[in-house]
């Protein structure tokens, strides 16, 4: 079996970040990442986008290259279009890269999977030409396109960046539907102070609007009961809004209501997780080095509390470092002057948090959606179904498999456990930690049976230390 | 499958190879991302879900929601995890009958 001082799963800032710094340090690192280059998703194809895409995407996009330029480094094996199927708490990784399964242990291990978006579940959310806002921004920096006729919905500075993006290319979107309201507004405002100490995120978000008002891109707020209408497919998004309900036809719905750590991996090591409310999602448990409870496991990024692109840099170098003073290749001292102004500029940006919380939180459907929205995508589960099984006494996600089979299906709970675990919460008048989450089971991801049979045989392994 | 994409195509140049969707062939830029590059070539359903028969095409394009899946080789395989390659035959995934629910 392959042994490196530090296993990263996910090439995004904190992998990319974690692995530079502790390279710099000494050790040698693997890198395990599903997509064919490294970024993650916030920086997707950063170093192969062309200079007129570059353009579009902006300078928040352009600033990933230099980190993924980073992994040139001879201690640094970055193992690109690796699907990981099965984390041990020993920090063994069991993956495969073209249909070829392998395993390999890091004396330290980090987990970097980044966010997933948060489950959008309205009426009509499974048709065809309704996607993520974050699907638009990967088909944007990956393959040159974005929808001609599009609607976008929901909450959060996203939405802005992706609208503006499109005004750039010339295809500005029909309608920009916000379910955030006045009173979030509000509710927001006594973290505005705090929030000033990131301003620079604020005035971006504040630009990005200022760019739709430019180019006329109609805004309506307080937006609620959003239905995507269509026969087979996407047709028009239907809301209400100011009173009024109104129909705007297009072809594609781009759904964004914040986005959550993915979990999946930290489910899997068994780590615990706690429920965050100001975010409103489950984030695994860690120290201030994203040293999780299992020793020598550390999280990192937004797959441990969403905190954008520039905290997972930050937060993956602290671990960088942290991996490298416990292997004995910098002296503690060391290790915390150089972590000190990183703690710093941490502080800095997650300034901005707070406020952002709570002026776009996620709006009333998706926290409670209507009974006959479809909640779990790949069983065809609906809301009101799963209320029905809380009335037959189901208390938790991982009773509702059995009751009616939501989060079996091959997305394994990725798109609806947020809305299960709030579904039933609600019904049983429990706190979503008491209501948990569904039991993360090996395979993460799907594999073969031959992929599992060509394995070596790994035995009784006298090479390993 | 003929209808104008409601996507726009920022980068149309490039080389393109043959690739056989659901019985249809089209010209997709080699070494594209296979969900995108359906999706830029109008395609619109790319399979029926197991339960119902509901029409269901790509929704997060990271790998996470399964609903791209489609048939390549006789494996299950997500479209938008693979790239394009001169000469694919794709399948539409096992499902029950389409319909336009």
């Amino acid at each position: 079996m392959d042994e490196v001082d530090l296993l990263i799963l996910g090439a995004g800032p904190a992998g990319m970040a974690a692995a530079a710094e502790a390279a710099g340090a000494g050790l040698v690192v693997a890198l395990l990442d599903e997509q064919a280059r490294p970024g993650g998703q916030i920086y997707r194809d950063v170093t192969a986008v062309p200079p007129a895409r570059a353009a579009i995407l902006g300078p928040e996009y352009r600033a990933g290259r230099p980190l993924a330029e980073g992994l040139a480094d001879p201690r640094i094996r970055h193992i690109p279009g690796a699907t990981a199927w099965k984390i041990d708490p020993d920090r063994t990784i069991a993956y495969s890269v073209d249909g070829k399964a392998a395993l390999i242990r890091g004396r330290r291990l980090l987990i970097a999977s980044g966010a997933l978006e948060r489950p959008v579940p309205i009426p009509g959310w499974t048709l065809p030409g309704v996607m993520t806002a974050g699907a638009a921004q990967i088909l944007l920096k990956q393959s040159g396109i974005l929808p001609r006729r599009a609607v976008i919905a929901g909450s959060g500075p996203l939405l802005y960046l992706i609208a503006a993006q499109m005004v750039r290319a010339g295809t500005p979107p029909l309608a920009l539907v916000e379910t955030q309201t006045r009173g979030d507004l509000l509710a927001a405002l006594p973290h505005l102070p705090g929030a000033i100490r990131g301003w620079r995120s604020m005035a971006k978000g504040l630009g990005w609007i200022a760019e739709l008002k430019r180019a006329g891109v109609p805004r309506h707020r307080g937006a609620r009961d959003l239905a995507v209408d269509g026969a087979g497919r996407a047709e028009a998004l239907a809301l209400t809004a100011g009173g009024r309900r109104r129909t705007i036809p297009c072809e594609t719905v781009l759904l964004h209501e914040g986005v959550v750590p993915n979990i999946q991996a930290t489910r899997l090591l068994g780590l615990p997780h706690r429920w965050d409310q100001a975010q409103r999602c489950f984030v695994p448990r860690h120290d201030r080095w994203g040293e999780t409870p299992l020793p020598g496991i550390h999280v990192a990024g937004d797959g441990a509390g969403i905190g954008g692109a520039l905290v997972a840099e930050l937060s993956g170098r602290l671990v960088g470092l942290c991996a490298a003073a416990a292997l004995g290749r910098l002296d503690p001292v060391e290790r915390d002057r150089r972590a000190a102004p990183l703690f710093r500029t941490l502080a800095r940006e997650r300034a901005v948090r707070p406020f952002l919380d709570a002026a776009y939180p996620p709006g009333p459907q998706t926290l409670s959606p209507a009974d006959g929205t479809i909640v779990c995508r790949c069983e065809e589960v609906t809301a009101g179904e799963i209320r029905r099984h809380a009335r037959l006494g189901c208390k938790g996600p991982n009773q509702a498999k059995a009751f009616g089979r939501a989060g079996m299906g091959p997305c394994q709970g990725r798109f609806c456990g947020l809305a299960v675990t709030a579904i039933l919460a609600e019904a049983n008048g429990q706190s979503p930690d008491e209501t948990g989450y569904f039991r993360i089971r090996p395979p993460i991801k799907p594999v073969t049976l031959a992929e599992i049979a060509a394995m070596a045989p790994t035995g009784p392994d006298k090479d390993s230390a | 499958m003929n209808d104008a994409s409601p996507f726009l195509d920022l980068d149309p140049g490039g080389p393109r190879v043959s690739v056989r969707f659901d019985g249809t062939d089209h010209a997709l830029p080699e070494g594209a991302n296979l969900a995108a590059a359906l999706l830029a070539a109008g395609v619109r359903v790319f399979r029926a879900t197991p339960v119902s028969g509901a029409p269901r095409a790509p929704f997060c394009m990271m790998g996470a929601c399964y609903d791209c899946l489609v048939l390549i080789d006789g494996v299950t395989r997500q479209a938008c995890m693979t790239r394009v390659t001169d000469g694919l035959v794709v399948e539409r995934a096992p499902g029950r009958d389409l319909h336009d629910g």
